[in-house]
């Protein structure tokens, strides 16, 4: 018999999934506007020049071409730079140099594909044409591509001596220093952290339109948080004020981050809208994803894990250098810092940490943000350096790591890294992950593939995640440009239906479903009966939107104190209308019942009797059943388990096939399994593509050699295995739904899974990602 | 020039641009924008719809070569009261994410069930290596086509 439950811990089907599966989906790109123009950007060939002049004389003539704007002409109009939103302070104290980021360059270009200036015309192909028109004066300049070398190279922007951006650290380098003094062991490994390039599937677009009756302009766009995008166009940009700019998110197609972000298209696009007075119409090529979108990770560490004899971690030393890309990304500057260094506890005791990170400029498209965002870069370090220290004491890797796990008694515990772990039973994911993943018999597997004449190899990751960043307070202190709060608005209709009003923003995450869930659990309603509206900032107050694995965790607790606020509201009403106390008012199952008496009234009768208030004692009680909440947390949630691979590696080919993959994860109380599972399934192909498929290439000259689907590989169903998934639970403790976030875990633990698992099957040290079957086969070679 | 293309059972004769592409009459001419557009050089799938039956990147298919044809999109395989068995499969199996892949994974996969009798994990990995999806990790996009096999 199928299963009809609906509320919490449900495995509900998605109320989204009937659109999209007949095709009635409605992204930006759908949407078009009576008497749209087309925009095409004018995008630089040169990773690094000078323009001496733009000459868009004969782009004017083509037939349709109704205007080309440059960066001069945005200048002049009082546009603004595009902001990045954390301000970290470097070792001495002084704030981080953000160089100018004009939405369109005005006289310097310094990335392949950066937007300098947008023909707009009748027609798309009228656009294009356009823009093959437009002969522009570029006097070329040397590149800086190599990050790790950037600082003694030319110097990019005016106001950033050495290309540095900041040097930043965290963790008590006395302690840490003392702690490698005293070590019987040290292990080290020198990484690099590949590019990847985010890709989701639906481009980003942007449709701007212009009312020039009531002076309103409305951005429709492929944003993970429109009240930021809206926030950011009227503070800092300053196209149109807050109150008369609304920028709807409708239906998005997949953003991992990329889509987190203020860009310089929508910019062009909402202000070329109003220039005009007609709507302006964009969307992204794939070649021009590749060149502009916000790229990911593009770290150069070395790293050092000291130890005593018998395995027991002493300290932790992180050296990284991360690139920026040319310019700051609107949260790029938090990425390799707080979401990175605070990490490197990982699930364990380690007593003594320091991490030193410089954020350097160089002459590629700026990166920000990507699946796990800093955690998957934190997890990448530590596991394969514990994976690292295993091998050269000859210790087995689950021991080692068990040996110093955090303890389910040490909680809440305090990182030597700023962070304060709530919950967690790491030994608890280990245990189970090691039975799905059959680590007895892996002996006997090895030694039979090896006996077919190819490698096998079983890696493991004891990851650890902080989702949901917070609290504001904190993040403030630290730099944070904006809150971390969540609002909710939970509107009971006359009749008793509920219309759910999200600062949250779905992009495939099903909140459609896992909110309605939430809802219609607390308030003992049909699930059929709550919609979920979420994406536009006409309709709803303030929101931060949807990013770090935030939305049930804080949204969904912002859910719960509205729909708290209703039952109260709806306690007072029934007590009003039974003529008692609202203390002798229970409500269960969608039922306010007096204690003590038979007397009851059923939730859809108190929505209408509030909206039908005879009697009410207005000043008491006012009319109407809607209720507002802003919930703030009070820490991050750490979701944390362990992921395990083992993969086979043909001994001729150096091809690997990954035969085996378990994830164990601990998310707290889960909502809906069904969306859950999903969330790992993704983010596990995301880890595996970064370390055997993907990575964002660009040559000396600073072209972007990885412009394509032909030249960077993203994961294809051949490509990956069906996974095994499984989960533990210790509850969040300080959210109302005891709940922490599973949108990056798979993402954040499975790539040093995947590369523990390749290196051990090759017995190296260590290889480069992504760990194709060349880089493999030569591995081999060596290693023969 | 003139193309006469049935869509969906329903005839359309239409002026077009000599490069006007198979996608573009679809979504722009005929406000069918359940076909969409994910990377312009047939690499990513999400355009897949059938023509004479067959799964074909409309992004690559140019409005003259559909002339006279048959052409079913997304929109013409099941209506949400009664759904194609790919379609409910995908729905029951979690086989979607954000959606944007979606049509073009169905059609892909209805054609793929259609011609291939036995098809495993494996057959229906490689069947559908022409089509990206960036949310699911594939796993189950394979649960749903295996299941769809059963009911089709």
């Amino acid at each position: 018999m199928a299963d009809t439950r609906t509320g919490i811990g449900a495995a509900v089907r998605r109320k989204e999934d009937a659109r999209f599966i007949t095709g009635a989906g409605r992204y930006t790109d759908d949407i078009d506007q009576a008497g749209q123009a087309y925009a095409v950007f004018l995008r630089s060939p040169h990773a690094r020049a000078t323009i001496g002049g733009i000459d868009a004389a004969a782009a004017l003539r083509v037939p349709g071409v109704a205007a080309v704007y440059t960066g001069a002409d945005l200048a002049a109009d009082g546009i603004g730079d595009l902001p990045c939103g954390w301000l970290v302070k470097s070792k001495d104290g002084s704030d981080m140099i953000q160089p100018p980021h004009p939405p369109l360059a005005v006289d310097r270009v310094n990335y392949v594909g950066e937007p300098y200036g947008v023909v707009i015309a009748d027609t798309l192909q009228a656009a294009r044409d356009g823009a093959e028109a437009v002969a522009t004066d570029f006097d070329e300049l040397p590149a800086v591509v190599e990050v790790a070398t950037a600082d003694q190279a030319d110097q990019i922007h005016e106001s950033v001596p050495n290309n540095q951006c900041y040097d930043w650290e965290l963790g008590d380098r006395a302690a840490t220093d003392a702690a490698f003094a005293a070590a019987d062991h040290v292990a080290s490994l020198d990484i690099v952290n590949n590019r990847l390039i985010p890709n989701a599937m639906e481009p980003r677009a942007a449709v701007g339109d212009y009312d020039a009756a009531s002076g309103v302009h409305t951005l429709y766009t492929t944003s993970q948080n429109p009240h930021l995008e809206r926030l950011v166009l009227a503070a800092f940009v300053q196209v149109a004020p807050e109150s008369r700019l609304r920028v709807v998110s409708p239906d998005v197609g997949g953003g991992f981050g990329s889509k987190i972000f203020v860009y310089a298209e929508e910019t062009a696009v909402i202000w070329a809208a109003g220039k005009l007075r007609r709507p302006v119409k964009w969307r992204a090529e794939r070649s021009e994803s590749f060149l502009a979108d916000a790229h990911g990770r593009d770290h150069v560490t070395k790293a050092e894990l000291a130890l005593s004899a018998d395995g027991t971690f002493l300290g932790l030393r992180v050296n990284t250098i991360a690139n920026m890309g040319a310019y700051l990304s609107t949260f790029a500057s938090s990425v390799p810092t707080y979401l990175y260094g605070t990490l490197m506890a990982g699930q364990y005791k380690t007593p003594a940490i320091h991490v030193e990170v410089r954020a350097i400029f160089t002459n590629t498209a700026p990166v920000d943000a990507y699946r796990g965002a800093g955690r998957p870069e934190a997890t990448y370090v530590v596991e394969r350096l514990v994976e690292t220290a295993a091998r050269e004491l000859s210790m087995d890797p689950a021991e080692i790591r068990r040996r110093n796990f955090i303890q389910p008694g040490d909680f809440p515990y305090e990182t030597p890294v700023a962070l304060t772990y709530d919950t967690g039973d790491y030994e608890a994911s280990l245990d189970k992950a090691l039975q799905h993943a059959d680590y007895q018999g892996f002996a006997a597997r090895r030694a039979a593939s090896e006996a077919n004449g190819n490698r096998r190899g079983i890696g493991f990751s004891s990851y650890i995640e902080a989702c949901g960043l917070a609290p504001s307070q904190v993040a403030l202190s630290l730099g944070a440009g904006v809150g971390l709060f969540e609002s909710a608005e939970v509107r009971v209709n006359v009749t008793g239906s509920v219309t759910v009003i999200t600062g949250s923003h779905s992009h495939g995450q099903g909140h459609e479903t896992t909110f309605a869930q939430v809802v219609s659990d607390q308030l003992g309603i049909p699930i059929d009966d709550v919609e979920v509206v979420h994406g536009d900032t006409g309709r709803s107050d303030y929101g931060l939107g949807t990013y770090g694995s935030r939305s049930i965790a804080v949204g969904g607790s912002a859910l719960t104190r509205a729909t708290e606020k209703i039952v109260a509201k709806g306690k007072k009403i029934v007590a009003h209308t039974f003529e008692t106390t609202d203390d002798d008012i229970d409500f269960e199952d969608g039922v306010f019942s007096e204690r003590e008496s038979n007397r009851s009234m059923t939730f859809a009768e108190v929505a209408f009797a509030s909206y039908v208030p005879a009697n009410f004692p207005l000043d008491e009680l006012e009319p109407g059943l809607s209720e507002k909440a802003f919930y703030d947390p009070g820490n991050f949630t750490y979701p944390a388990g362990t992921h395990i691979c083992e993969v086979e590696i043909d001994g001729e080919t150096g091809v690997p096939t990954i035969v085996a993959f378990v994830a164990v994860d601990d998310f707290g109380h889960i909502i809906n399994p069904m969306i859950v599972e999903g969330q790992v399934h993704g983010g596990l192909c995301q880890g595996i593509g970064q370390a055997l498929l993907e990575h964002g290439v660009y040559d000396e000259a600073g072209q972007l050699v990885t412009g394509s689907y032909m030249d960077y590989c993203m994961p294809r169903a051949d490509d990956v295995p069906s996974f095994t998934v499984d989960t533990t639970v210790t509850p969040c403790t300080h959210n109302p739904l005891g709940v922490k976030g599973c949108g990056e875990a798979g993402a954040i633990g499975a790539t040093a899974a995947v590369m523990n698992a390749v290196t051990d099957a090759l017995g190296v040290k260590s290889l480069a990602m992504p760990a194709t079957p060349e880089t493999i086969w030569k591995a081999l070679g060596s290693a023969a | 020039m003139e193309v006469t293309l049935s869509v969906n059972g329903t005839s359309h004769t239409l002026d077009v641009p000599d490069n006007a592409l198979l996608v573009e009459v679809l979504r722009e001419r005929l406000g069918l924008t359940g076909t969409h557009v994910g990377c312009d050089t047939s690499q990513c799938g999400a355009c897949v719809v059938h023509m004479e039956g067959r799964a074909v990147k409309s992004c690559t298919v140019l409005a003259g070569q559909a002339d006279g044809t048959d052409v079913t999109t997304i929109e013409g395989i099941g209506t949400a009261d009664e759904l194609h068995p790919m379609q409910e499969a995908f729905r029951e199996c979690h086989a979607l994410q954000c959606g944007f892949c979606t049509p073009g994974m169905i059609m892909a996969a209805i054609d793929l069930v259609r011609s291939n009798g036995n098809l495993d994990e494996q057959a229906v990995r490689d069947g559908l290596e022409g089509n990206l999806c960036r949310c699911t990790g594939y796993h189950n996009i394979v649960r749903a086509v295996l299941a769809a096999r059963d009911n089709m």
